[in-house]
């Protein structure tokens, strides 16, 4: 373990709340979708998908853009609704729970914006501390000492001052990580936590959520394009295309596929079978026919 | 030809399937926002801070305008009462006009305008920039959190600014009745003793202004909550938000003055 994993590791199970969401294992599996298809109007994002994320491991979920990477992250927390299937999280079916119930379900799930996603009128100090306010009954002193644990962390404790709208969007992500993780959730769902980050930063990013796996024994899941990040991080992946999982298991299994459209993804290659470009009507009539769209 | 209203019967039945399909989304959206356990600490401190934003902040288009709104009722009531002798009627004009009528409406037209769109815009920005499902992914409910408390201070603040403008409008219209066109005080205070009825003036036009608070508060921040997370979409929105609240005021006020006053 490095010097900064060490760090990262002593800052996070210094927690007091760590370690509480182990208790409620019901199944292997933190997250089982089953004949799950979604439709936007009539074009399928997926279509009868089975996927499965296994508790306590780093699952990467991968793709060419557009393929429904982060719509897959909003149907696990029913921001979204499946048109046809099954979601269960921790044994339980989502589309069944009620209101209430559901964000209660919510506040075992920790995730990562694109955006960040941070309220604007809120420092990076009280950011952070929201969750811990609303949720738990801890002392200002304690939650002052966890929130400095959180932004220690990812390392912006200095930025705990400043605004959101001081932030470059590397440094909101990270703030938002450090509030997604502020209660320790038994799951946590990264929308490209690796973009805009710095070599440095993204390094020890990859570092924490390996060490938020390891300590906290907390599930993952991934989304994102960086094929080495995500593969050096990862336990598990999945590779989405079409609406369909295109390739599933550990990183070296996919890095050594032998299915074209896995090995043009994972190695990155211009031409093979899946498109760079969006269904579009032929290039040369398009242009020689001014009536065309 | 036939095609053509087919087309068109086809396009007024998607629109009024359209128009249904928002109220009940509307309605559920609200009783989600009210009638549901809230789940969290803060309550009242986030009102608190709401009734400023959305109260306080609009005090002073709402006194602005009550006092020159008075102001031109005295003028105009004078100008004409003058001709038949009764110019001490003047206050009894003012003050039921206001009261009645211009309170109310006028008061529910200004929200509209600043903290309506106010509510609008700040709601769909939050939708835009994701704050709302950062929100509800935290378990946290936006509609407890950030709709339930801006839509009471709405609810709480109209009747309070209506009353606000009443009063002073009352006051613009004595201060030109009596300091400039030299109308007797005694006259102009007693002909508004002796003709504004509590319940029926006063009390109905306070439960005018809580309808209209409802109604206002409720578009404001369901048009903001279901706008288009775009720029175009949230200026959709507040512009939305003017233009239905204003025609509800307007179509509402009608409908209670005929059921509150039409028998007096």
């Amino acid at each position: 373990m490095g010097g900064s994993e060490a760090w990262i590791s002593s800052v996070i199970t210094m927690n007091p709340v760590s370690y509480q969401h182990n208790k409620d294992s019901q199944t292997d599996n933190l997250v089982e979708i089953r004949g799950m298809s979604f439709y936007r109007g009539t074009r399928a994002i997926f279509n009868n998908i089975d996927l499965t994320i296994p508790r306590g491991k780093v699952v990467g979920i991968m793709g060419p853009s557009g393929t429904g990477k982060t719509t897959l992250l909003r149907l696990m927390a029913r921001q979204l609704q499946p048109d046809q299937g099954v979601i269960y999280v921790n044994g339980q079916d989502m589309a069944t729970l009620s209101r209430d119930q559901l964000f209660i379900q919510r506040r075992k799930m920790g995730m990562l914006f694109q955006s960040g996603a941070l309220f604007t009128d809120l420092s990076v100090f009280e950011n952070v501390a929201f969750p811990l306010r609303i949720h738990t009954q801890l002392s200002e002193l304690m939650i002052r000492d966890i929130v400095l644990m959180k932004l220690q962390a990812v390392g912006l404790r200095g930025a705990a001052s400043l605004m959101p709208s001081e932030l470059s969007g590397g440094m909101s992500r990270r703030v938002a990580l450090a509030r997604a993780i502020a209660l320790d959730p038994q799951m946590v769902m990264y929308d490209e936590p690796f973009v805009g980050q710095d070599p440095v930063a993204m390094g020890v990013l990859v570092s924490l959520i390996s060490l938020l796996n390891k300590a906290l024994g907390i599930t993952s899941i991934i989304v994102s394009h960086d094929v080495h990040e995500t593969a050096s991080v990862a336990d598990l992946l999945y590779l989405l295309a079409d609406g369909e999982v295109i390739g599933s298991g550990p990183p070296g299994k996919l890095l050594n596929s032998n299915d074209p459209r896995v090995r043009q993804f994972m190695q990155g290659q211009p031409d093979g079978p899946v498109p760079f470009h969006y269904p579009a009507d032929n290039y040369r009539d398009q242009l020689l026919n001014p009536e065309a769209q | 030809m036939r095609l053509d209203v087919l087309d068109r019967l086809a396009g007024f039945g998607r629109s009024g399937l359209g128009f249904l399909q928002s109220l009940g989304r509307s309605g559920v959206f609200l009783f989600l926002a009210i009638f549901s356990r809230s789940g969290f600490t803060g309550r009242g401190t986030l009102l608190i801070q709401q009734l400023y934003n959305v109260g306080l902040l609009s005090l002073v288009i709402v006194t602005v305008s009550g006092l020159f709104i008075g102001m031109v009722l005295g003028l105009q009531g004078y100008s004409i009462l003058v001709h038949y002798g009764s110019e001490g009627a003047v206050g009894q004009l003012v003050t039921l006009s206001l009261v009645r009528e211009l309170g109310p409406v006028v008061t529910a037209l200004l929200f509209a305008g600043r903290a309506g769109s106010a509510l609008s815009a700040e709601i769909g920005l939050m939708k835009a920039t994701e704050q709302l499902s950062g929100m509800e992914m935290i378990g946290v409910d936006p509609l407890k959190r950030v709709i339930a408390p801006r839509f009471w201070a709405g609810v709480i603040s109209m009747p309070l600014l209506a009353a606000i403008f009443n009063v002073v409008g009352i006051f613009g219209g004595a201060f030109v009745a009596i300091d400039w066109l030299g109308i007797y005080e005694g006259s102009f205070w007693s002909g508004i003793q002796q003709s504004v009825d509590f319940i029926n003036d006063i009390g109905n036009g306070m439960i005018k202004s809580l309808v209209f608070g409802i109604v206002v508060t409720w578009i404001a921040v369901f048009q903001g909550y279901d706008a288009t997370p775009t720029s175009e979409g949230i200026s959709r929105a507040t512009t939305r938000t003017v233009v239905y609240s204003s025609l509800a005021v307007l179509g509402l006020d009608f409908i209670l003055t005929a059921v509150m006053f039409s028998g007096l």
